[in-house]
């Protein structure tokens, strides 16, 4: 059988080699030589992104993971906005957002929200860094370091910070004419996660991380 | 265009995960541990389910008052289209585009668009795939920004909390919106993106 290779040409044999790579949206299989994989190439058919192209990305990835989780520790404990109206005046943490709902029903929805906006991130970066820390380090592999990987892609839809950024803005429109707010430094971090993980998304190249893990093994 | 050679036509799968091909009858990848499946046969009754659930929580978020408004000894509810009608008065429009398109148009879309995709790959069609494959993406990649009005909600509670002056609670609406977000993310998860090629018809546009 010919397989064809992903920048079009086609290749003789099929054996099953490293090389082999399948498109996870439309089942498609084709080689993926070692110097195409360190460019950017999608997948023929569907043009799914196969490869993004960037080499010696990870160190960058475990790096921005470990800026991210300790700026999340910094941003549970500082004040993140603030509201005077008058001679009242309420300072709020994320960690106040979250227990905003904790009442009865909507208890549920307290733990949903913490989920989203701190836990999930913070399990994420904790999950790459156990990954892909000891590549970055040239160490062995920590055991289950693929689940953990695995674990990282699944949570990435679950992850919602940069959506709760969003809200903030939105919430700080519909109480501008009601009170003064004052931003505080957790308001602050918390973008500059939302910038970093943003940046730190455009490294996670599934092809070179499984590809790194693998050889590390 | 030459000839794609699918990982079912050469009787292997492919994993989801991590890309690796494995032979047909394997059960998980030898990489990344992930489930093989070469094609998800309940995929769709799985997506119709979810959106369903999804599609009835969404009801009684529009119904139900989202906001708990105290102000002296006052309380008025606004639902989610009151919000955006109060944010409008105010001349706070981008904001009240930005909820608008979050909490109404997004879900709307998704439930339509999904069932779209859901009934044209349960048979065999001629439609582009790189069209119904480009719908997937964007219903996935923009199901999450649904939780915006949530996440408002939250921040108003914890923030506007001064007793007799003014008070927010969260109303019922709140959690069923946040269901409904998290239900339909979830039948666009389970839709398998390949069926959308195995159903084409011969002679279609391959792109």
């Amino acid at each position: 059988m010919r397989l064809a290779y992903a920048d079009g040409h086609m290749n003789a044999d099929m054996g099953e080699a490293s090389d082999v790579v399948g498109c996870p949206v439309c089942d498609a299989v084709y080689r993926l030589r070692p110097e195409l994989s360190q460019r950017a190439t999608r997948c023929p058919r569907c043009g799914y992104r196969i490869t993004f192209g960037k080499t010696a990305a990870l160190a960058w990835l475990v790096s921005l993971s470990a800026t991210n989780v300790a700026l999340l520790a910094m941003v549970v404990f500082l004040p993140f906005l603030e509201l005077r109206a008058g001679q009242f005046d309420n300072a709020a943490s994320v960690i106040d957002v979250v227990l905003g709902f904790s009442s009865g029903i909507m208890v549920p929805l307290a733990l949903a929200v913490l989920a989203f906006i701190l836990l999930l991130p913070l399990s994420r970066f904790l999950l790459l860094l156990y990954a892909l820390g000891p590549i970055a380090l040239g160490r062995r592999n920590f055991p289950n370091a693929a689940r953990a990987l695995r674990y990282a892609f699944v949570l990435k839809p679950w992850a919602m910070a940069e959506i709760f950024m969003v809200g903030v803005a939105v919430a700080l429109v519909k109480l501008a004419d009601l009170a003064t707010i004052a931003i505080g430094p957790a308001f602050w971090i918390f973008a500059l996660i939302v910038i970093l993980n943003a940046y730190q998304d455009t490294l996670m190249c599934r092809h070179t991380l499984w590809t790194a893990l693998t050889c590390n093994e | 265009m030459q000839r794609v050679i699918t990982a079912r036509d050469s009787g292997r799968v492919v994993c989801r995960t991590c890309s690796l091909v494995a032979p047909e009858n394997q059960v998980r990848c030898a990489r990344c541990k992930e489930r093989l499946k070469s094609r998800d046969m309940q995929s769709l009754q799985k997506v119709w389910a979810w959106l369903i659930v999804g599609l009835i929580a969404y009801i009684p978020a529009n119904t139900y008052p989202m906001l708990l408004t105290t102000q002296g000894f006052r309380t008025e509810e606004s639902t989610i289209i009151g919000g955006v009608i109060d944010l409008f008065d105010h001349g706070a429009y981008s904001v009240a585009a930005i909820v608008f398109v979050a909490s109404i148009v997004i879900p709307v879309g998704k439930f339509v668009v999904i069932g779209y995709l859901a009934i044209l790959t349960a048979r065999r069609h001629r439609t582009d795939p790189h069209r119904l494959l480009y719908l997937h993406e964007v219903v996935e990649f923009i199901g999450r920004w649904s939780m915006i009005d949530v996440f408002v909600v939250a921040i108003l509670t914890a923030l506007v909390q001064f007793d007799v002056l003014a008070t927010i609670n969260p109303g019922i609406a709140a959690v069923c919106f946040a269901l409904s977000v998290v239900f339909t993310m979830l039948a666009a998860q389970s839709f398998d993106s390949r069926q959308i090629w195995d159903r084409l018809e011969d002679g279609a546009n391959h792109g």
